[in-house]
């Protein structure tokens, strides 16, 4: 019996070593990125996450409504590199013939999340070539944050303006007032004050002199020379 | 005739007894601080820097300073004289100086409205950039999803996130000229805040003004020193700073670059707009504007080298980090295509590395298609005006840490800095509106502020439209570059020949106490004027040689991100000359208009009175 195995498995392993090649049919590439994501943390990549990659592939297939019976031994992974990379396909149970390209990146496209966060890694630095990123829904507020501070700025100076506005009404009533008052007052300081002529005499001590208004300052008034 | 001259030179002047109704500066702080306000705006954040890189460095601070020497400051202390010595605004200065100049008054008028206008788009811009500032990430640092949320928007993916976030969220800008587009909503919202802004600053003139200067004046030095201790702590700032200042001489040879120097600092000083003629109106009679002069132009021009410092820092950093972008970007394709363990190659290896696979992979290299990365080719990508703000800043403070807070700090900088010199420049137009008086007196001054803002609003809504950057550049090159060099000619001819330099130096020494020493008298009456008339022929003789053309961003371009080169349409060439005609048609237009009312005048006084006799009133 022994003897009649070594055959089969022989059969299987180049059955397989077919179907998993680089740029074979329905077959795709990975590229990991362990120290751009992870640094100093960077586990290192051997048998056991090979085990947890196929896992993942398997459960995404899974997930697809006719696919429940995939088993993590039909996923096959080959040209394993120091990179790391890889080249996988997922054959399908009944026959033996790989799934189709199609099914594998829409099941891929689903489960995209949670096979990143498997392995602590993202979008960039899980790399399935030909498998175009999932984007999350988009994460925007209802109001643009803009809206919020320009209300804010616009509101304050609004009430500046107002605020400024007022103020200068109130001064201007104030010193309508005060002119009426001072009109009462000048007639009390008019005393204190000597007069001669009606015009009060301090204003008279000026040493530089005094222009005479009624004198026209205008040259052109001269006739020219 | 001596005998009048002295009487003038007494304290008082004709009308003078309104003087104590003119408004006062509260101290002369504020006074200086606003004409450094005024002075420093954003050219001498994005200008000055983009003009020493491209004239070699360090040698173009030789023919900076000769201009600033020889051209700067004697047309500055000008302004400051007659203002403080006339005490009007500079519709008032020219009709006391001769009638006939009267029209450089007008112009003046003109021209500060005409830039209020599209200054304060550029502020529109700032306000909008500094809002979109308090998000993190910021919303110019990522693509956004296209509508059918596949992928990212392929115009963003063509150019990169910055080009879009500024030509197609933020301008929404259309591919030609002649489509001028809808007016864009959040542009408008913006615009409408910065003249409401504007309006509660200068509501009460320099009451005001006076008291928002001490923040606008100063907050942008801070800023600065703050970029420029962070700027200094970047990678690759050293490098930035080496490229700035390493002098290359011969670039001397070039007209050029003294014709640019001699511009630079004339704009940089904003010269011949009338506000600083405005703002010396409210000093009190005797000060020392000498000394004013002098302070005021050496902080513009210092503050342009500290700027620029700041400034080449930040661009050193953002060229080393496009360099090691490029050189990752390298790595990662040779690594993939040979397989290499992730990370093993470093960036300092990366040369070596090349070569070797070079020499013994050359077939497998040359498919990988690498492009050469040179620091030097990173150095050499300037720019100046708004692309230096809104585009290669901006992606380099996204790489900065917290980078949020940068761009809150380095957009509120921005807005401080035009927001003072919009104080000048509003001060350009309101002055020479309330010397005229024009308005009865009961109409408050609130009232005529808030008009004068509301028309500008109103006027500049067009820089709104899908096409208004390729207005705003028509107005920044037509409309204020030739007239404002024609006003500050006849400013300077005005004063030394026609109010008489004799009489002005009379009449400085009377202010300050000291008779201006032949230093002045030379630039006053030779100097100025001979350079003024040499760069205004120089200038227009570029501008006749170089066909006007503007760069079109137009997403069905073959070479995009590449700009297309079009030609203005001849319609548009018609609107750049009319701008660039309407401020200085005054100047004729005003001397014809008082020679024919002389001449009326001359022949009602000859014709004989109806009793025979020929008497000439007094």
């Amino acid at each position: 019996m022994l003897v009649a195995l070594f055959p089969t498995l022989c059969l299987v392993t180049v059955i397989h070593a077919q179907l998993c090649r680089p740029d074979a049919e329905n077959a795709f590439k990975v590229r990991l990125s362990l120290k751009t994501a992870l640094g100093d943390k960077a586990y290192a990549w051997n048998r056991n996450e090979e085990y947890l990659f196929k896992a993942m592939v398997a459960f995404s297939l899974r997930t697809l409504s006719n696919r429940e019976t995939i088993e993590i031994s039909n996923v096959l992974l080959c040209n394993i590199t120091k990179r790391v990379s890889f080249w996988f396909v997922v054959t399908d149970p009944s026959k033996n013939q790989t799934l189709p390209a199609s099914e594998v990146q829409e099941a891929i496209r689903m489960n995209r999340n949670r096979i990143n966060n498997a392995f602590f890694l993202n979008d960039q630095t899980l790399e399935f070539l030909e498998i175009p990123t999932t984007f999350g829904p988009p994460t925007e507020p209802s109001t643009p944050t803009w809206i919020i501070t320009f209300g804010a700025v616009f509101f304050i100076v609004a009430v500046g303006i107002v605020l400024l506005i007022i103020s200068g009404i109130h001064k201007r009533r104030r010193k309508s007032k005060a002119s009426r008052e001072t009109g009462d007052v000048e007639d009390k300081h008019e005393t204190m004050v000597t007069i001669e002529n009606g015009i009060p005499c301090d204003t008279l001590d000026s040493k530089e002199g005094r222009i005479n208004r009624a004198f026209p300052a205008d040259d052109e008034k001269f006739t020219p020379l | 005739m001596a005998m009048m001259s002295s009487v003038l030179a007494t304290d008082t002047l004709p009308g003078d007894s309104k003087d104590d109704e003119r408004p006062k500066w509260d101290n002369k702080f504020q006074y200086i601080l606003s004409c450094i306000g005024f002075a420093v705006g954003l050219g001498n954040i994005w200008r000055f820097p983009y003009l020493c890189q491209t004239y070699g460095g360090g040698a173009f601070l030789v023919p900076y300073f000769v201009a600033l020497i020889f051209e700067g400051i004697p047309l500055f202390h000008i302004e400051l004289a007659i203002g403080q010595r006339l005490r009007k605004g500079s519709i008032g200065v020219w009709s006391t100086i001769s009638p006939y100049l009267k029209g450089v008054g007008i112009g003046c008028f003109f021209v500060s409205f005409l830039v209020s206008l599209y200054y304060n788009t550029i502020l529109m811009w700032v306000l909008w950039y500094f809002l979109n500032s308090f998000q993190s990430p910021l919303p110019w640092s990522f693509c956004p999803l296209n509508e059918n949320k596949t992928g990212l928007v392929e115009e963003c993916q063509l150019s990169n996130t910055v080009n879009y976030f500024w030509y197609r969220q933020t301008l929404n800008i259309s591919a030609d000229i002649n489509e001028s587009g809808t007016p864009q909503w959040w542009l408008a919202m913006c615009l409408v805040a910065c003249w409401t802004i504007v309006y509660i600053c200068i509501i009460r003139g320099i009451e005001s003004t006076g008291k928002a200067i001490y923040f606008t004046a100063l907050f942008p030095y801070l800023v600065l020193t703050v970029f420029l201790i962070q700027g200094l702590t970047l990678p690759g700032a050293t490098e930035g700073l080496i490229y700035l200042f390493t002098p290359n001489m011969s670039i001397l040879q070039n007209p050029r670059v003294w014709l640019d120097a001699a511009t630079q600092i004339f704009f940089s000083l904003s010269l011949a707009f009338g506000g600083h003629i405005a703002y010396s109106s409210y000093n009190p009679p005797k000060n020392d504007c000498e000394k004013d002069a002098v302070t005021i132009a050496v902080v513009n021009s210092m503050t342009s080298l500290y700027a620029s410092i700041a400034v080449f820092s930040v661009l050193g950093f953002k060229a080393t980090n496009d360099y090691w972008a490029c050189v990752d970007r390298n790595i990662i394709s040779i690594i993939n295509e040979f397989d290499f363990p992730d990370q093993s190659i470093q960036r300092e290896d990366y040369l070596a590395c090349f070569t070797h696979l070079n020499s013994t992979q050359s077939g497998r290299m040359a498919r990988l298609q690498l492009k050469s990365c040179h620091l030097q080719d990173f150095l050499d990508k300037s720019a100046s005006g708004t692309g230096l703000a809104f585009i290669i800043f901006t992606e380099a403070m996204v790489h900065m840490p917290g980078s949020p807070g940068w761009a809150v700090l380095f957009f509120g900088m921005l807005f401080s800095l035009g927001l003072s010199s919009m104080f000048g420049n509003m001060e350009g137009v309101l002055t020479p509106i309330l010397d005229m008086q024009i308005l009865p007196k009961s109409v408050p001054k609130e009232l005529i502020t808030a008009v004068t803002c509301l028309i500008s609003c109103l006027f500049a809504l067009c820089f709104t439209l899908q096409s208004g950057n390729y207005w705003l550049e028509i107005f920044d090159n037509y409309a204020a570059s030739l007239n404002l060099l024609i006003f500050a000619f006849f400013e300077v001819i005005g004063v030394s020949y026609v109010y008489g330099l004799t009489r002005f130096c009379d009449d400085v020494e009377w202010m300050t106490g000291r008779r201006p020493n032949i230093y002045w008298q030379v630039t006053w009456k030779i100097i100025s004027p001979l350079l003024l008339l040499t760069i205004f022929i120089a200038y227009i003789i570029l501008m006749i040689l170089k066909q006007p053309t503007y760069g079109s961003w137009d997403p069905q371009y073959d070479d995009f991100p590449i700009k297309q080169e079009k030609f203005y349409p001849g319609w548009v060439q018609v609107v750049s000359v009319m701008l660039s005609l309407l401020p200085c048609i005054w100047i004729p237009g005003i001397a014809i208009f008082q020679l024919i009312n002389r001449r009326k005048r001359k022949g009602k006084n000859s014709w004989p009175a109806p009793d025979g006799k020929n008497s000439i009133n007094l």
